[in-house]
This record gives C-alpha cells, structure tokens and sequence, in this order.
C-alpha cells in the first residue's frame, strides 16, 4: 500500500531529509575551495581592470606588485596602515555590517542605491618607477536585478579610464550580463570622467556617436538593458563624486 | 536480463532513439551552451551524471513512491543532484562554472532527465535506469558537441579556444550566436532521418493531389 497518507508523508520526508543532509554537506565541505576560487576571480579582475594581467603568471605573484591602502573616504587620505586592520583582508563590505565602520548614504545622494557606505575603503596602486602608473579603484551599484560589484581603472592623470570590470553581478545572462562583454568592456578604454571637475561619464542610450565632441564622456547602452545601463552610469557618476573618491583624486599625491 | 538487453538501453539512445534529434526534448541547452567546446563538454559531462545517477536513485526507491507525489520526490531528488554538480563545478572548474552560469541550475528543468525518470526509472531495475540515463546522457552528449564542433570552428575559427584557421578567418556571428544551432540540429535531424527512416514521422494530414486550376485569365477577362 503505497496510497496511505502516513506513507505519502513519510517517504516525502525521508527524501526531502536525506537530500537536504546531502545539499548541506557538500555545500559546507566545498565553500573553502569556492570561497579561494572566488577571492583568485576577484584578483584576476582587479588586474585586467588595470589591464596588467598576465594569464602565465601566477595570480598571487602579480597581485604582490600592486600597492594596496586604506583610504579615508570623508578626508580623501589613504593610509598603509590603519588601525589593527590587515590590508590583505580587510574587506569593505564586511565593514557595512557595523555602524561604526559605515554611513548610510542619504537619499537624494543614494543614486547608486548602495544605502551603506564603508568609512574606509582599499585602493590599488600599480606602480612604475616609483610612481603611479594605474589606480583601481571599487564600485558598485544596483542594476536590474541586484547590485553590480566590480573594478574601475584610470589612469595617473586620475581622469582617464583604463578598464572596468565585474566581478560580481545578477543581471540577465545576454542582456545585463552583457556587461562582461569584451567587446562593451573596451568601449570605456580611453573615456574621460571629469570636465571642469563634474562627472561627466556616462552610459547613453543606444550608440555613440564618435564625431561628437562629448564622445570621450560617453559609453554606448547595452540594447535590451536600459536599467542596467542606467545602473552603471549612476555607479560612475556616485563613486566618483564628493562622497566617492573625489576628495581622494583632488589631493593625491603620491610618495613611495 | 541478457546482455543484449543491457547493451539496448544503453546504445539504443544514442542514435536510434536520441533524445534530442528523435524526441527533440532538452533543446534549450543544445542552443545555451554550444558556442565553445570546453564549456559544451562540462555541460555533457553535467547532464550525464545527473540524468544516470537520477534514473539509479528514482530506481531505486521507486516501490516505495507514492503515485500522487511522485513528480515531486523524483524533481527533489534530481534537484539535489545538479546543486551537488553546480557546488562541484564552483569548487573546482569556476571559471567553466561563471560561464555556465544559470545553465547548470536549469538541468533540473531539462526534459530529458524528468523524462527518463517518469518513462523508464519508474519502472525498471535500478542498474539498468542507471544505463538507461548512460545512454541519454550520451546521446545528449554527442548531438551538442557535434553542434559545439561546427559552431566554434566555423564561428569563431577556434577549437576548445585553440585557433584553427589563424587571422585571415572571419568570425562568422551567426554561428556564434543561439539560433544558429536550431539549423545545425534541424540539419543533424535530416541527416539521421535520410540514414534511418524508421523514424520519419508519418504526416499529420494528407495533402490533396495538385489538381489544374481554372483558367483564370480569361475569367477575368470576361468581368
């Protein structure tokens, strides 16, 4: 008799029992293997934002080479030691968990849609010579379905995009996910942020027109991906902002 | 049980009954996951280790499915397996794993693995379940690398990421784009069916014989 309701109960149970036991310990026996490929994902994009990554390299070697330091975003300093935190693991979204290491973003200037921001942040420096070649710099922002998070690189003019990059994103695989597009990623090589000290980068709706005189400021839209788009535009225009790094891009100066 | 018949379910699906050229089931990831070889062989292995394990266990316990719940234990069970696949790719392949993304979740809702467990592992011994979702997954396996080979190597010229034609070769986007590979199966389809004619399906209706029509010309000539 297999009909019975205790027996249609039961091996419900048992199944649901056994696999949920099998889920959860595959799930806890693997996340230290996933946690390491993830942070190695987060590495590789931080280096081919700045677009000096080396696939014959080893990741942790090439990472060795970039500077890393905290920086004060309400001061725009940045610091290689602050308090007892270890810069290598020192993790800014972590840091949004606590109200004293966060701010809430106020709602006219939340255009991002961050809510929290950390009070430090970590910055990458590549150095050449001595002096600074490229800076990488986080952002994030909400998009369609969720917030984008990834890595913006400029030149030492503090001005000039080298790459961007994502390293984590829920958007539509073919739509919003087009933003790990190679193609869509180079469009940003090259672009400018400020004119005369206002964010002027941004994401327009369909394509750019490159003999325009403002085509340096522009990015075309990803096609069937206005919220998106409109996501990554507001990303730009916030991280570099008064309340991103643009205390931190006036009044660098930088000594090794 | 004879050998032979052990030997049946699992090459009978590979060809004969595939299940994507014959009973045109789990298209949506032949046309996903087919624009590079590497991603396109995690895929195969993936599915054929989730549709024969799934057969085995649905097997196994199926005296004791009740029929009013059976759809849902078989999808619990199945649903573990591609969480287990989906946790194993993340832990040691992540970079085929970004690139799979939603496709390695989306094996719960493949026809093919739902459809083997209803049809066959509901009825049969559990080792032979076990051939039985082999030989699907297989057959699965070598209708979408065979759309994988044509589309890497004549969209973007490379194979497993290799280059095989060097620079003078011209991306072709049709192919690397989804809709290239309904084509290339529809093509795979007439293939075996010119091959194997058993399985041409008969027509759902006769046409009527062409007949002559009426001169038309003078008609209206006469209006």
């Amino acid at each position: 008799m297999n009909e019975t309701i205790m027996k249609t109960l039961g091996v419900t149970l048992g199944v649901c029992l056994l696999c949920s036991l099998f889920v959860s310990f595959t799930a806890v026996s693997l996340r230290d293997q996933q946690n390491t490929n993830k942070l190695n994902d987060k590495r590789i994009k931080i280096l081919e934002a700045a677009n000096i990554y080396d696939k014959s390299m080893s990741v942790e070697d090439q990472f060795k080479n970039l500077e890393i330091r905290f920086l004060d975003f309400d001061t725009g300093e940045t610091y290689r030691e602050y308090k007892d935190f270890d810069i290598n693991k020192y993790d800014q979204l972590q840091s949004l968990r606590f109200p004293d290491q966060s701010k809430p973003v106020p709602a006219d200037k939340d255009i991002a849609i961050i809510k929290n921001r950390e009070n430090i942040g970590k910055i990458y420096f590549s150095i050449k010579d001595d002096e600074i070649d490229k800076l990488i710099l986080p952002i994030r922002g909400y998009g369609l379905w969720g917030t984008l998070y990834g890595y913006i690189a400029i030149e030492n003019d503090f001005n000039t995009v080298v790459g961007i990059e994502f390293y984590e994103h829920k958007e539509t695989p073919g739509l919003g996910g087009e933003v790990d597009n190679p193609n869509w990623k180079n469009i940003w090589v090259g672009k400018e942020i400020y004119q005369s000290g206002d964010v002027k980068l941004q994401v327009i709706k369909g394509a750019v027109d490159q003999n325009m005189s403002d085509a340096k400021y522009m990015v075309d839209g990803l096609s069937g991906a206005t919220l998106t788009s409109r996501g990554v535009s507001n990303m730009i225009e916030y991280w570099f902002s008064d309340s991103g790094y643009l205390k931190l891009l006036e009044n660098f100066d930088y000594e090794s | 049980m004879s050998l032979k018949q052990y030997k049946e379910v699992l090459v009978n699906p590979l060809i004969k009954e595939n299940p994507i050229t014959l009973q045109i089931l789990g298209i949506c990831s032949a046309l996903a996951v087919t624009s590079n070889l590497n991603v396109t062989l995690i895929m195969c292995i993936a599915l054929t280790s989730v549709v024969s394990l799934s057969n085995l266990f649905i097997s196994i316990i199926r005296n004791y499915i009740p029929s009013s719940v059976r759809i849902i234990v078989q999808m619990t069970i199945i649903a573990t397996l591609v969480i287990l696949v989906d946790e194993l790719l993340k832990a040691y392949d992540y970079e085929t794993s970004k690139k799979l993304s939603v496709f390695v979740g989306l094996i719960i809702t493949n026809c093919i693995v739902m459809g083997r467990a209803e049809a066959f592992a509901m009825k049969e011994k559990p080792f032979l379940s076990f051939l039985d979702g082999l030989g699907n997954g297989i057959g699965y396996s070598l209708i979408l690398i065979g759309v994988a080979f044509i589309r890497e190597l004549f969209g973007a010229g490379t194979l497993f990421g290799i280059p095989i034609f060097g620079d003078w070769y011209p991306t072709n986007n049709l192919l690397l784009l989804p809709p290239s590979s309904f084509i290339i199966i529809g093509l795979f389809i007439w293939l075996i069916r010119g091959y194997n004619n058993d399985q041409i399906e008969e027509d759902e209706f006769d046409l009527s014989k062409h007949s002559v029509a009426p001169n038309l010309d003078k008609r209206e000539l006469n209006v």
